[in-house]
């Protein structure tokens, strides 16, 4: 079955799979080898293809000069917040769906789930006014708030904890545990996949989240990295390779997290995508 | 009350109907709900009904203003900004989701067939997706720079990618592709790992192979996670803003400005809250409707 003629286009094939990959991830490529440039390199005709010198200046410089560091604390910290509290609500929420008896129990899921069909964008207008009734524009709070109401990770949670086997909570109920040791020392031990794909995937979004951000605050030092980025480009001009040196420094975190959890990433979006419970 | 144990379960796990222990009533269930159910109260629901509200009355973007009963929609209706706004979100979704879809299901199966360079090769096509947008655009601005860019130097091109009606929309869609299509490989690539490898023998017996195979087994087996991919994108490229309006601003001459950003300009810069609830409001009945008609679709088809 496996000839040399199979053999040979099975080379081929893997070859140019490798081939166009790299060519889909040049880009990322190519914004490295900039920001190791000179200015002068970086715009010099015909194209320098690497940097003949390599150079760490446009990290430097815009380590030193602009926002960047501030946009990165923000960022570090409003998503770590949002992944938390996204977690602890979402996770408390399941564990009453999916385990304790109450009135207008289905009917309250149901509407949680009729939830994820309004889009967010939707709500922008009304968000804002209550942020501003709230005094938190331009604020942390403004920033996080509206970014830890997530049905989608109750939904996953719950359908996590359905699968739990009764025995478990069964024989800690008899042991005269409450209702919160239970969550706590039977439920999230075992929920060790679900936790990291929800977390892992908020934290990506908040990190990511370009449009909250954007519409609630209204000053430099209180941007996150994806909305401070879209104000390098105004401010450094025609140096490319600081620009590209912001772009890189602004997509680290996210590409070693990627790198570092790929696995868990990767489960992490199809968990919350549905496509694998 | 629904029973939370299904038959089933109650018959493995022995416990005879009728003897299972008064489960705690509301009290806690409440506690554990609240800190949930007060956000989503106040960050979502109240939102909705403050939308509503909002698109009834002639409104700033801080003061409500009289209420004008449904003014709003009847200018919305015949406002020939807003009707542009939605052909340009319809161009973006005609030039961004089939490709995504088809390319993403092309990378899965490229990359289905690798075995020791499979992760790494899967990390080159999804590493795009995980950035912020504002990075991806800053790439590619750079690459489409007209006097210094790569795309200038490789093929000697001065055409401002971006500022240009004929060329910003696909170039916008095509910087799109590059930044989403990863995810669509990753659904594609767990939907083809749910295809059993006996299924594939079974069909080489009977000399099935190559595209017979693809034709028969793959695209049929893998047709539910088209459905979804295809479901997910269509509707994520309605919601499109920031990649338009950070690389075109809704230029030039308002030729990419979509629903959202219309919604956006006049909320936020036109400071009439009024009318752009009108329009987000428009905007949700727009995504509530394209998912009723693809899922009536869908079903048909199934």
């Amino acid at each position: 079955m496996t000839g040399p003629g199979n053999r040979a286009w099975a080379a081929v094939a893997t070859g140019s799979t490798l081939l166009l990959g790299a060519l889909w991830a040049f880009p990322l490529l190519w914004a490295v080898l900039t920001a190791l440039k000179t200015e002068e390199q970086a715009v010099a005709q015909p194209v320098q293809w690497l940097p003949t010198t390599p150079t760490f200046t446009a990290f430097r410089d815009v380590l030193t000069l602009g926002d960047l560091p501030r946009w990165f604390l923000n960022s570090a910290l409003t998503s770590l917040v949002i992944t938390l509290a996204t977690v602890v609500l979402a996770a408390l929420a399941a564990y009453a769906f999916s385990q304790l008896q109450f009135r207008g129990k289905n009917l309250l899921f149901w509407v949680f789930l009729a939830g994820i069909m309004v889009p967010f964008e939707a709500l922008l207008i009304p968000l804002f006014r209550l942020m501003n009734d709230l005094g938190s524009v331009n604020t942390y709070a403004g920033i996080i708030l509206p970014q830890i109401v997530s049905p989608v990770a109750v939904y996953v949670f719950k359908g996590f904890f359905d699968q739990v086997p009764k025995e478990l909570r069964e024989a800690a109920v008899v042991d005269g545990a409450s209702e919160w040791r239970i969550l706590w020392n039977v439920f999230v031990p075992l929920s060790g996949t679900v936790l990291w794909a929800i977390g892992i995937v908020t934290f990506i979004a908040a990190w990511n989240n370009f449009l909250w951000p954007f519409i609630i605050t209204t000053s430099p030092e209180m941007m996150t990295i994806p909305l401070g980025l879209t104000q390098v480009q105004d401010a450094y001009g025609l140096r490319f390779a600081r620009t590209m040196a912001t772009a890189v420094l602004g997509g680290l975190p996210v590409v070693l997290a990627y790198l570092i959890f790929q696995r868990r990433v990767t489960e992490g979006f199809l968990t919350v995508t549905g496509v694998k419970g | 009350m629904r029973d939370t144990i299904p038959p089933q379960a109650r018959a493995q796990t022995g416990i005879p109907r009728g003897t299972r222990r008064r489960t705690p009533g509301g009290p806690i269930a409440l506690l554990m709900l609240a800190p949930f159910l007060i956000a989503y109260l106040l960050f979502f629901v109240f939102p909705i009904g403050r939308a509503v509200q909002l698109s009834l009355t002639q409104s700033s973007l801080t003061e409500t203003g009289p209420f004008v009963g449904l003014s709003n929609y009847v200018q919305l209706a015949g406002d020939p900004d807003f009707w542009a706004s939605v052909l340009h979100t319809g161009q973006f979704a005609l030039y961004t989701v089939i490709p995504v879809t088809l390319l993403g299901m092309l990378m899965a199966l490229a990359v289905n067939r690798l075995v020791r360079a499979r992760n790494f090769a899967q990390a080159l096509f999804f590493l795009p997706f995980v950035l912020p947008v504002s990075v991806v655009t800053l790439l590619w601005q750079w690459i489409l720079n007209s006097s210094f860019g790569l795309v200038h130097n490789l093929f000697g091109t001065d055409i401002a990618w971006f500022g240009e009606p004929a060329t910003a929309m696909p170039m916008v869609a095509l910087v799109t592709v590059w930044w989403t299509v990863g995810f669509n490989m990753l659904l594609f690539l767990a939907g083809l790992q749910n295809i059993s490898r006996e299924v594939y023998e079974a069909a080489q017996l009977d000399g099935a192979q190559g595209w017979t195979a693809f034709r028969t087994i793959t695209w049929p087996l893998l047709w539910p996670v088209t459905t979804l991919v295809f479901t997910l994108q269509l509707i994520a490229s309605l919601k499109i803003f920031a990649q338009v309006y950070i690389l075109t601003g809704g230029g030039p001459f308002n030729s990419t400005q979509v629903v959202l950003q219309y919604m956006y300009n006049t909320a936020f810069q036109n400071l009439d809250a009024g009318y752009a609830s009108a329009i987000a409001v428009a905007f949700f009945l727009i995504i509530l409707l394209v998912s009723l008609v693809q899922a009536a679709l869908l079903r048909g088809r199934s």
